[in-house]
């Protein structure tokens, strides 16, 4: 190796350990404040509570439960439906509306962007108790309803259930999705686009083949930031969901408060986890060979 | 064939689409301050009477101001924290470096664990550690879950300064710190403004993470929560929650702004379209 190329790999390393240097205070907090705990609960899921001690020699016992009882499949199974169908509905519900600033607006779209936003960072507990205000017993709907004498009882259906749960989690995560929709919707080229119109291709046309799978990363995205988040949610289960409407994460709370259980605790946690990776693996994979076909 | 926008612009149904989406997202959230104002206890149609005396009645509330300096400190530690911790990850990861792949993975890995197994994940740790739960551990826990924020916020506006001029600025003799501190800062500093105010919206906002690592300190969201139980508290509460609102929007205007048009010299706000 030359004289120069020797100095040159000098430089590479210094320039890399300095990176490092950087890099590690940072990495530092997340090994400690992260990956950690995270371990720590892998490892907490394969002990047992036995009196007021814990056990621990490795066991399966957690899982054996969280697997076999039926009122944990029930919570996990409604938290995946709830989930995937807020998932769904807010990516659809957001997509034009990100169509709409991609490619309607064409000044302030900053100020739009900015009041899709807003609402997303403000205050969470608020906004899905300003549900309860609206689907309640004596709630803005009923009160309505009542007024112009459509019925002559408050509708109890609207409120405590997992459609309820549904409404306000699509209601909290709506401008989520359209930001990642967005920023790949403006990415595209209009050169492609004009090359289809001008090989025949409809607007209609133009859209499925192209705008749509090109803007398929956002879409990805934003459906996986949404299903993280929701399928973990406490707060709106809790204040609107009613018995009918719970989901996994109250269980995993009441392990951690009035049953005492930490251990069926974290097993609910590690396998909630768990069941999010697998999903957005098999997701991410079925919406690129989807995107293939399409073309 | 016609000079058409290409895509389609969706015609007119679009727009009314996109009013009626803004509908969807604003009227729950007006309807807090709409019903902070409303002279009766019960949160009901039709409304009876203009007040403020809610807002009087939640100043007084000595429990409320407690957590709110609480929530002020715990956020005010955890969104410089993560801020600083951002602007080192993020100097790294705009730049090719063996392992980047690792560090960008660990750095938004706490967008893909839901807030309560993080929780609970800490709570065993604190408690395996016989640390005792105060705002102390609150704020660990939010520095994690802002990290991803600030490095996201800073990445986008590193990529806008000219590496350029840090060479040139070590050419002429610099050493890197002070080619960080009279370079680099100044340029990312509208980015580390926009990352601040974020992190503190998004750990003065936080609730589930405060729930089960703040012990007997309560934090404003927590206090929030604990006061929902209680119908003839309600009107309070939604008078400190259009506060909220109020100032929470705020924040993020200025954040959002900065990161876009702040300082000028940077890529442009959006990328230009075509027309």
């Amino acid at each position: 190796m030359s004289v120069a190329g020797r100095i040159e790999q000098r430089l590479l390393r210094s320039e890399a350990a300095r990176n490092y240097l950087l890099i590690s205070p940072t990495m530092t907090v997340l090994v400690f404040a992260l990956a950690a705990p995270l371990a720590l609960m892998i490892m907490y899921s394969f002990w047992r509570e036995s009196g007021l001690v814990l056990d621990t020699n490795p066991t399966l016992a957690q899982y054996a439960v969280a697997t076999t009882r039926a009122i944990y499949r029930v919570l996990f199974l409604r938290s995946l439906a709830i989930a995937s169908l807020v998932t769904l509905t807010t990516v659809v519900l957001g997509y034009p509306m990100a169509y709409f600033l991609a490619f309607r607006v064409k000044r302030g779209k900053f100020i739009w962007l900015l009041l899709l936003s807003i609402p997303f960072w403000t205050s969470y507990l608020l906004r899905v108790f300003a549900w309860k205000i609206i689907l309640g017993y004596e709630g803005l709907i009923n009160s309505g309803l009542l007024r112009l004498g459509l019925v002559s009882q408050p509708l109890d259906f609207l409120l405590y259930n997992a459609t309820s749960v549904v409404i306000a989690l699509t209601h909290s995560y709506a401008a989520f999705t359209i930001l990642p929709i967005y920023v790949s919707l403006e990415k595209i080229d209009p050169a492609l686009l004009e090359a289809a119109a001008d090989l025949g291709d409809s607007a209609f046309q133009r859209f499925l083949r192209i705008v749509l799978p090109l803007s398929l990363p956002g879409v990805i995205a934003a459906a996986v930031l949404t299903f993280v988040p929701v399928l973990g949610d406490y707060v709106t289960p809790t204040l609107v969901g009613g018995s009918d409407g719970l989901m996994i994460a109250n269980m995993i709370q009441v392990q951690f408060g009035r049953a005492n259980n930490w251990p069926l605790g974290a097993a609910l946690a590690v396998s909630s986890m768990a069941l999010v990776a697998v999903l957005i693996i098999l997701f991410v994979q079925a919406a690129q060979l989807a995107a293939a076909k399409i073309r | 064939m016609r000079a058409a926008s290409l895509p389609s612009t969706g015609g007119k149904g679009l727009v009314l689409y996109a009013m009626l989406y803004l509908a969807f997202l604003y009227i729950p959230v007006l309807l807090l301050p709409l019903f902070s104002f409303n002279n009766s206890v019960f949160i009901a149609f039709p409304l009876s009477g203009f007040t403020v005396k809610w807002y009087g009645a939640m100043a007084a509330d000595e429990e409320m101001r407690a957590a709110l300096w609480n929530s002020l400190q715990v956020a005010a530690v955890a969104s410089l924290s993560s801020t600083i911790l951002g602007l080192l990850a993020a100097k790294v990861l705009v730049r090719r470096v063996p392992g980047r792949a690792l560090f960008a993975g660990l750095t938004s890995l706490p967008l893909f664990i839901p807030d309560i197994v993080l929780a609970i994940a800490l709570l065993m740790l604190a408690s395996k550690l016989e640390i005792p739960l105060s705002l102390a551990t609150v704020v660990i826990g939010h520095i994690v879950i802002c990290i991803p924020f600030a490095v996201a916020v800073l990445i986008s506006r590193f990529h806008g300064v000219d590496e350029d001029l840090e060479e040139a600025s070590r050419d002429l003799g610099e050493n890197a710190w002070m080619t960080f501190w009279r370079v680099t800062f100044p340029l990312v500093l509208p980015g580390i403004v926009a990352s601040l105010l974020l992190t503190f919206i998004v750990s003065f906002d936080d609730f589930l993470i405060a729930f089960f690592l703040c012990g007997t300190d309560t934090t404003l969201p927590v206090y929030i929560w604990g006061e929902l139980r209680f119908p003839y508290k309600l009107p309070n509460v939604l008078a400190l929650g259009s506060i909220i609102l109020v100032a929470s929007g705020s924040l993020i205007a200025i954040a959002e702004w900065l990161r876009r048009f702040g300082g000028g010299r940077s890529c442009p706000p959006v990328r230009v379209g075509y027309r």
